[in-house]
């Protein structure tokens, strides 16, 4: 697999624990409550986790292609409240058409960040597409996203915190494609389901 | 295309179960419940690029506290298999309403091996199954099967039978 060309540009060597620390830190400081927050199945759950596990952080530990689905059905439920979808390249691009059903929704309160280290980490370290010339920001622009931006510095992803939270966006993080400590957030479903409507207050059926 | 005179009784049934988010791929045979859905300013309908973005959807709806459906032809149940996954482990509520090909009339033989295959597919999944056959019956079903489905937290699908819907006409 080594003859395949990695396209991504080298100088992306953010630390992806860092990134999302930073981009969940001080998750009250967001328009209309606490932060919303879904995350897509692989690194991006332990990444969120390890920031500091909270109820309002739904993990996906499966449903691959899934979380930005579950934050538009989130946030057409909670218009009120803003609501985060933090995934991978991977997660992304298995459910890509979500960008154009997402576009098209129009929702005002709903952003994402993809975490792109152009492979699958999770599996043996594959090149993803996003390393053989996929360009997710890109496809969310041609989709109909207003912003589809790509950040490679640290700087850049301290104005995104706060930008996630207040406008339309969809941004693509480069990060570093070293592996991270492990770190295992919770992971039963339906204990996840239960605490994340509880903290939201809605009643238990 | 003209309503069914069932299709209405069926929006009603889902307005009054609580239901306030409709995702779609579309099918004739839904078609009125997508124009209901789209004129009604307390429901939100989002057309889907593929059926499985609808499991998602309702799942972020319910961890919302809202309520979704999800609609789809038989074809589209195929797409759902893993994404049922997410409801049923993290005990979701999940009602779709699949209108039926591939077995009554069918015109197109693409439609078969799907149509043929829904059933034992998404009871293979751990979907609970209901099946419409007659217009009289499918009000009601609609409506307990929403009930069973926003009650109990479990996914159930009704499956309206192309008989009752009409198989579509190709050559007019």
């Amino acid at each position: 697999m080594s003859n395949i060309p990695n396209l991504l540009p080298t100088n992306s060597l953010l630390d992806r624990r860092q990134v999302v620390a930073t981009l969940l830190r001080d998750t009250a400081e967001t328009p209309g409550g606490e932060l919303l927050v879904v995350t897509g199945l692989g690194s991006t759950t332990y990444d969120a986790g390890a920031a500091g596990d909270r109820p309002l952080n739904f993990y996906l530990w499966g449903a691959m292609g899934g979380a930005l689905m579950i934050g538009l059905g989130l946030a057409i439920a909670r218009p009120e409240r803003r609501v985060l979808v933090i995934t991978g390249d991977g997660e992304m691009l298995m459910g890509m058409g979500a960008l154009a059903t997402v576009a098209a929704a129009r929702r005002p309160n709903l952003s994402i960040a993809v975490l792109d280290n152009g492979q699958f980490g999770e599996t043996g370290h594959q090149s993803s597409h996003t390393s053989l010339g996929a360009d997710l920001a890109a496809m969310a622009r041609a989709c109909g996203w207003a912003q589809g931006e790509i950040v490679t510095d640290m700087p850049g992803v301290e104005a995104l915190r706060l930008r996630l939270r207040n406008e339309v966006l969809f941004a693509t993080v480069r990060i570093s494609p070293d592996e991270v400590p492990r770190f295992l957030p919770p992971r039963d479903g339906a204990n996840l389901t239960t605490r994340f409507r509880a903290a939201l207050g809605v009643p238990p059926s | 295309m003209t309503a069914l005179p069932w299709q209405d009784g069926v929006y009603a049934a889902l307005k009054k179960a609580g239901v306030r988010q409709v995702g779609y791929v579309p099918d004739a045979g839904h078609s009125r419940l997508i124009e209901q859905a789209h004129a009604d300013p307390e429901v939100t309908a989002v057309v889907l690029t593929t059926e499985e973005e609808g499991i998602a959807m309702a799942a972020g709806c319910h961890l919302g506290g809202s309520r979704a459906v999800l609609l789809m032809q038989s074809s589209g149940v195929g797409n759902c298999i893993n994404m049922l996954s997410l409801p049923i482990h993290c005990r979701m509520p999940l009602l779709t309403l699949v209108t039926m090909r591939g077995e009554w009339g069918e015109f197109n033989p693409w439609q078969v091996p799907m149509g043929s295959a829904t059933g034992p597919v998404l009871s293979a999944a751990g979907v609970h199954i209901r099946r419409a056959e007659r217009a009289d019956e499918v009000v009601d079903m609609v409506a307990a099967s929403a009930q069973l489905a926003f009650d109990s937290a479990i996914p159930v699908a009704v499956l309206l039978s192309q008989r009752m819907i009409g198989a579509k006409v190709w050559v007019k």
